[in-house]
């Protein structure tokens, strides 16, 4: 009992002291350059606790929580899907435009919609897997190259042929129909708290929770995320347990490539319901720290992805008051990320070291 | 150790990824928050202008920095306070805007990407108005303005493109002319390439226009990218061309570079011909000797009169169109390397103001 709260606080104590240790690094920053950090951190606090910026926090959220998800199904198998930016991004156009051309009743076309990306997202994903099983090609090479593939080369290629429009700009593809658009949440928010100004809670945070519990219970709680995550630890070992290896590779793929395909769904379903130029790219990249500063845990994943979040929508208050350069909050989300790694690894060596003790006092005890 | 090895990998490429990818180098955008030395007897003592730019912010020696003379113009004119922002991401755009709208009599998006956040948070600021640069704030359909404190500053750039093509296609020696668009896709730069186009067929049919763009939509990258804009414009003056326009933003600077590097090389003279800012004033001096002109796109002229008409209640929603005949557009002179024909520019420009030359839009 004992041994287990101590090694729960030491899990908890790695987070807290990177994020202390990025605070005190991002103050001497600001310090050196001449701003007061309390001032700026107090000016983001106060803004960025106003029930609007909060809205906008959980709109940033969840699409860099669904896309932390779908880089820690890669990393549990010991996988580095840098691809969430590609398959996001070629999901959310297919969908756009397959959800702009069709008109089902109600609920189905919201749902045809989403199935559509994660469908994409996968198939784009497990490109890479089929690659890396059938040819040796490395995942990381192999995401990055199908990045440019469905960015540089499919999307642009065929936005032409499905612009709304003749030539304007800011057109992108047909508006999906107010039957493929998600309900926000605000009904629900403002029973507890005011009328929110201008802003809607998209409905997928829902769905990204819903994503969450199904990754903890396929993950840890099913004999395939055993397998999953056995293989990730040792394929060898995997493999003489009667896993095969090539095939987890490829459904581990598929897996992050279909929850890569909900990330700009908040975008689509909930903000501009057609693919244009106002969606917001990086978000795949963004998941992939997210992932490592939330150690791929469900709930880990979702603390960092809100903490990136805030600092994301309260730093514009930074160039209203000039109380420190906005560009601060990428400096402090990098030294958190670089913490991170240090404080986790550190703690890992704490953690082994204990469990040698320990097993040498078991086998002495044993022997006595 | 294999782990541990892609464990690093994934962490660098991780950092470096997510910090290019919300990388947004604003110089000093900072700078402009909170300023209040208003000119006490400024018919805008009070009021403030709350400008809000498009990713890269104050300082990419083009665009932003047109609308930021705008302001710096109406500070000093009227006393206005200037607040300004630069979103560090897309999705700040709204919320950016809506901060600006809590603080401001005028809040102008820098950048057609703003005009969907300003419609919609145009609706729930009644009390502020609202400009968008490069969108026209029009709902098509109806005709009508998308909100009724809402107005778009559009220009016609296919008319100042006109111009320095005109001012390409005489004074071009290899009759080879080059067109660098920042990101094709949009229906934006291809005006500025349909009008050059023009522009140099009209005084020069034999020149032949070489034309490429650095990025595809959905990518933004080609408009800043100085390192790919060099490229194609070295390539370009390796394949004979003497004269190139870049229509590219930020990018733009990479063309001067090969410019310089190109005559430094061959002995021979090559020009660059700049874009939306007089970039003889903007690039570095080393360079200037190679900006032959420049198109001006007047953003300064339209947030500076769109701040005027705000202050003396001349506000009127939608579409305010900035083309010749309303000095929406031009070409530059600074550096005196065109002084030789601009009676032929001219002639040009009184032919398209009185609509003998119709412009076209599309390439």
């Amino acid at each position: 009992m004992n041994n287990r709260m101590r090694s729960a606080s030491l899990a908890l104590a790695a987070p807290l002291a990177s994020l202390l240790l990025a605070f005190l690094l991002s103050a001497l920053v600001l310090v050196l350059v001449g701003s007061n950090p309390l001032v700026a951190f107090g000016d983001m606090l106060e803004y960025g606790s106003r029930l609007e910026i909060v809205i906008d926090m959980l709109n940033r959220a969840t699409p860099l929580y669904l896309s932390g998800i779908a880089a820690a199904i890669g990393f549990r198998m010991n996988l580095f899907n840098i691809g969430v930016e590609g398959q996001y991004q070629l999901a959310m156009f297919v969908a756009a435009v397959v959800g702009g051309a069709l008109a089902l009743p109600g609920f189905l076309h919201l749902l045809l919609i989403l199935v559509v990306a994660m469908i994409v997202g996968g198939l784009w994903s497990g490109l890479a897997g089929l690659l890396k099983v059938t040819r040796g090609v490395n995942e990381v090479i192999g995401t990055i190259m199908l990045n440019f593939i469905a960015i540089g080369g499919i999307i642009a290629a065929l936005i032409g042929r499905f612009r709304d429009g003749e030539i304007s700009t800011n057109s992108g593809t047909k508006l999906i129909a107010e039957s493929g658009w998600m309900p926000n949440l605000n009904g629900f928010v403002e029973a507890f708290t005011r009328d929110i100004k201008g802003r809607q809670l998209s409905g997928m945070l829902v769905v990204a929770v819903l994503v969450g519990i199904a990754y903890h219970l396929t993950i840890n709680r099913s004999r395939f995320g055993f397998d999953l995550r056995a293989s990730g630890l040792n394929p060898m070992a995997a493999r003489s347990g009667g896993v095969p290896p090539k095939r987890m590779v490829v459904v581990a793929m598929v897996l992050s490539g279909a929850a890569a395909g909900l990330v700009g769904m908040v975008d689509l379903v909930s903000r501009y319901h057609r693919y244009d130029n106002n969606f917001s790219p990086g978000l795949g990249f963004a998941g992939i720290a997210v992932a490592l500063l939330g150690r791929h845990h469900p709930v880990g994943v979702a603390f960092a992805a809100l903490l990136f979040a805030f600092m994301d929508s309260s730093s514009s208050i930074l160039q209203v008051t000039g109380s420190a350069s906005p560009e601060i909050v990428i400096i402090m989300q990098g030294v958190i990320l670089l913490t991170a790694v240090i404080t986790y690894e550190y703690v890992n060596q704490i953690r082994q070291r204990e469990e040698t003790k320990m097993a040498a006092l078991a086998t002495a005890g044993g022997a006595a | 150790m294999r782990k541990q090895w892609k464990f690093l990998l994934a962490l660098v490429a991780a950092f470096g990824l997510f910090a290019a990818a919300c990388g947004s180098d604003g110089d000093d955008a900072a700078d402009g928050g909170g300023d209040s030395e208003a000119a006490a007897d400024g018919i805008g003592a009070d009021k403030t202008v709350g400008l809000t730019f498009d990713l890269l912010g104050r300082g990419d020696q083009s665009f932003n920095d047109s609308a930021a003379a705008g302001t710096d113009k109406a500070k000093a004119d009227f006393g206005v306070t200037v607040n300004e922002i630069t979103p560090t991401d897309a999705s700040a755009r709204a919320g950016d805007l809506q901060l600006q709208a809590e603080n401001s009599d005028l809040v102008v998006g820098v950048g057609f990407s703003f005009a969907q956040a300003a419609a919609e948070v145009a609706a729930e600021n009644p009390d502020v108005k609202f400009a968008v640069v490069d969108d026209s704030m029009m709902n098509f359909d109806t005709g009508e303005p998308l909100a009724p404190n809402a107005a778009g500053l559009v220009f016609a750039e296919e008319q100042g493109s006109y111009l320095v093509g005109v001012a390409a296609g005489l004074k071009t020696e290899t009759n080879v002319i080059g067109f660098i668009g920042g990101v094709s896709g949009i229906g934006l730069i291809e005006k500025f390439e349909a009008g050059f186009v023009a522009g140099v067929q009209s005084v020069n049919p034999d020149a032949e226009v070489k034309v490429d763009y650095i990025s595809e939509f959905p990518d933004f990258a080609g408009f800043e990218s100085p390192d790919r804009g060099k490229e194609i414009a070295s390539a370009m003056y390796g394949e004979g061309a003497d004269i190139i326009y870049a229509a590219a933003g930020l990018s733009g600077s990479g063309m001067f570079q090969a410019a310089a590097d190109h005559t430094a090389a061959e002995g021979s003279k090559v020009w660059g011909i700049g874009v939306d800012s007089d970039q003889y004033n903007t690039v570095d001096p080393s360079v200037q000797e190679y900006v032959l002109t420049s198109m001006l796109k007047r953003v300064d002229n339209a947030v500076y009169n769109i701040t005027e008409d705000v202050l003396k209640d001349n506000f009127v929603p939608g579409e305010v169109r900035y083309d010749l005949a309303a000095g929406g557009v031009d070409y530059s002179t600074t550096g005196g390397f065109i002084d030789d024909i601009t009676g032929e520019i001219d002639e040009a420009k009184q032919a398209i103001i009185d609509g003998e030359i119709e412009v076209p839009t599309a390439p």
